[in-house]
């Protein structure tokens, strides 16, 4: 059928399908797409993002392009580049809407047939990495997503979690979902990991604090590390900031750059 | 013999299979199962609908807590509004768990492990204290481990079954925490409770940019379905440091805040509830932060919401009477 055929053409210049995922909300993955893209194309990869959070797609505005509009070209639609040397490209709902604050409110079905355009219909060129964004859960949104791309054998999943038990208990949960669709969980982030007051650096555990490494820990997978509560980095992404070139003082930046090394290194270790 | 559906992924622009439109519209030319979905006929008028008005007529007030984005602290504010109500043991206050994926409530409430239990009327809510009873999916798991990985109708059901099963009994307060988004469950609780009365919802935020751009979708759906807008909370509204009592903003209000948007969009701003690291671990540990850490600037934030959403429902019943 030609869509299979389309598939195979738009990402067969992928080299590493990574999705990012969690059980829960607001845990920090679009902010860790984003942040793990800026810090691949800092050590010369081409990377794409693409954005399957259909009702609430974040990603656009932190890396500043929420004006772009999306442009169809033979291989079908053209992702939107943010920088001039072309190096990160993104895919997301949120170039498709009219206004910004247009609600998608869209049952499943919708929703799925959506994600599968998206997968096989983004003209992504040759990328080193192609990062997927997912919305909190496990429902139609992920359950499309892996049996699209599953024929194109991800590099695997990263998991986000915060370190209070309300979102280790949600993580759990994604964790079975990958265990179920035999998707390789490459590790998991405690994020907003400990906030280092600016004023007098006292550290406090706002979200508590292990949560996540124990996780990793008693389901046997990779802890990849904490993030810290940063506001620079909040504020990074809320301007569509490169944080991984502006701030590399910055409390939360030796975490996300060995983050990112660590992924680089399962993709090497893969080759060899 | 009855045909059986042909499973394949619906087409791009499905009306879905019980919509009025199924096997009638411009996508679902060239669909195996158009001649299944165009033969089936109107669907009648779900009986479940009449079923939940009917166990409605015992619910006084309903607010929903709603969303766009994930993470901003709808169940934490739902588990503090259940038991800020049920303070008053005069009231019944019942608290529903939509999230079908990521349900925190039995958590919070102290009821992790509890298992929902039949009787002759229904299933029985659990209760946390005498006027207090909690729904969610989290009693229905065996294990913490156990995933829910449903497609969109499946989740439907069950919000069906949460509202027309349950035997809520007399109800003063029905909360219903929901998932972040604008999807199934949200579409399903308003198709369902459509035709009872809502007060309202209550939407939660926090302050930076990347909430509430997803807010404000949120809001736009809230007009869509006439969901009436009880008013906005921004949490995790600044933190104060235990030591040297400076403020940080670590969600920074790029764009104004909940306070510019709720200008903005004509809706109510209910109040602002700083971060208090006190707040997750009483979550965590199941216990109600109000009662546990009386004198945090967040409880007084908490308790100044509670009784504006309190006045807003008692406002509503009057006017009704």
């Amino acid at each position: 059928m030609e869509e299979l055929g389309g598939e195979k053409s738009n990402l067969a210049g992928v080299r590493h399908i990574l999705l990012v995922l969690s059980g829960k909300g607001g845990v920090g993955k679009s902010t860790i797409s984003t942040e793990l893209a800026l810090a691949l194309r800092h050590a010369g990869k081409k990377v794409g993002i693409l954005d399957v959070d259909l009702c609430g797609p974040s990603i656009p505005r932190m890396l500043k392009v929420q004006d772009k509009d999306v442009h169809q070209c033979d291989s079908g639609w053209v992702p939107v580049f943010v920088d001039q040397d072309k190096s990160i490209s993104l895919m997301s709902i949120g170039f498709l809407l009219e206004k910004p604050d247009d609600a998608v409110v869209w049952r499943g079905p919708k929703k799925n047939a959506l994600i599968k355009q998206f997968i096989s219909d983004v003209a992504w060129g040759g990328l080193d990495f192609l990062i997927v964004d997912t919305p909190p859960g496990t429902s139609d949104e992920h359950i499309s997503t892996v049996e699209s791309l599953r024929p194109y054998q991800p590099l695997g999943a990263v998991l986000v979690t915060t370190p209070q038990a309300v979102s280790v208990g949600d993580v759990r949960r994604e964790l079975t979902f990958c265990k179920k669709t035999g998707l390789r969980v490459i590790g998991i982030i405690e994020n907003m990991s400990g906030f280092v007051c600016p004023h007098c650096s006292e550290c406090t555990n706002i979200f508590s604090k292990g949560g996540g490494e124990e996780l990793a820990k008693h389901a046997g997978v990779p802890f990849l590390g904490c993030v810290p509560l940063d506001p620079q980095l909040s504020q990074s992404l809320e301007e569509g900031r490169d944080f991984i070139q502006e701030f590399p003082k910055s409390s939360a930046f030796p975490a996300l750059s060995n983050i990112a090394q660590q992924i680089l290194d399962v993709t090497s270790s893969q080759s060899s | 013999m009855a045909e059986e559906p042909v499973a394949v992924s619906p087409p791009h622009d499905c009306p879905g299979t019980s919509s009025a439109q199924a096997g009638k519209a411009a996508a679902c030319q060239g669909c195996p199962n158009q001649r299944l979905c165009a033969s089936a006929g109107p669907a009648g008028p779900d009986p479940a609908l009449e079923e939940i008005q009917e166990k409605m007529k015992g619910v006084k007030h309903k607010i929903l807590v709603l969303s766009g984005k994930g993470g901003v602290g709808k169940s934490t504010f739902s588990a503090q509004l259940a038991h800020g109500l049920a303070a008053n043991d005069t009231k019944q206050v019942a608290l529903l768990d939509i999230d079908i994926c990521g349900p925190s409530i039995p958590k919070m409430m102290g009821l992790e492990g509890e298992q929902v239990h039949q009787s002759g009327f229904g299933w029985s809510p659990v209760y946390v204290e005498e006027n207090l009873g909690v729904m969610s999916v989290g009693f229905l798991l065996s294990s913490p481990d156990d995933a829910v990985i449903w497609r969109g109708p499946k989740k439907n059901g069950l919000i069906k079954q949460f509202l027309r099963d349950v035997d809520w009994g007399e109800v003063d307060y029905l909360i219903v925490d929901t998932p972040p988004g604008t999807s199934d469950e949200h579409l399903s609780i308003m198709q369902y409770l459509g035709a009872t009365h809502i007060d309202g919802a209550v939407i939660i935020t926090t302050p930076q940019e990347v909430s509430l751009q997803d807010v404000r979708k949120e809001i736009n759906f809230c007009h869509k379905v006439k969901l009436p807008i009880i008013g906005v909370v921004e949490n995790m509204s600044g933190f104060i440091c235990p030591k040297c009592k400076n403020e940080s903003q670590i969600f920074p209000p790029t764009t104004g805040g909940a306070e510019m948007m709720c200008k903005n969009l004509n809706v109510s701003l209910l109040g602002k509830v700083p971060l208090d690291p006190q707040i997750g671990k009483s979550c965590d540990n199941g216990q109600s932060f109000l009662s546990e850490v009386p004198e945090s600037p967040a409880t007084s934030s908490y308790k100044n919401i509670i009784q504006r959403i309190q006045d807003y429902c008692g406002l509503h019943q009057s006017q009704e009477k």
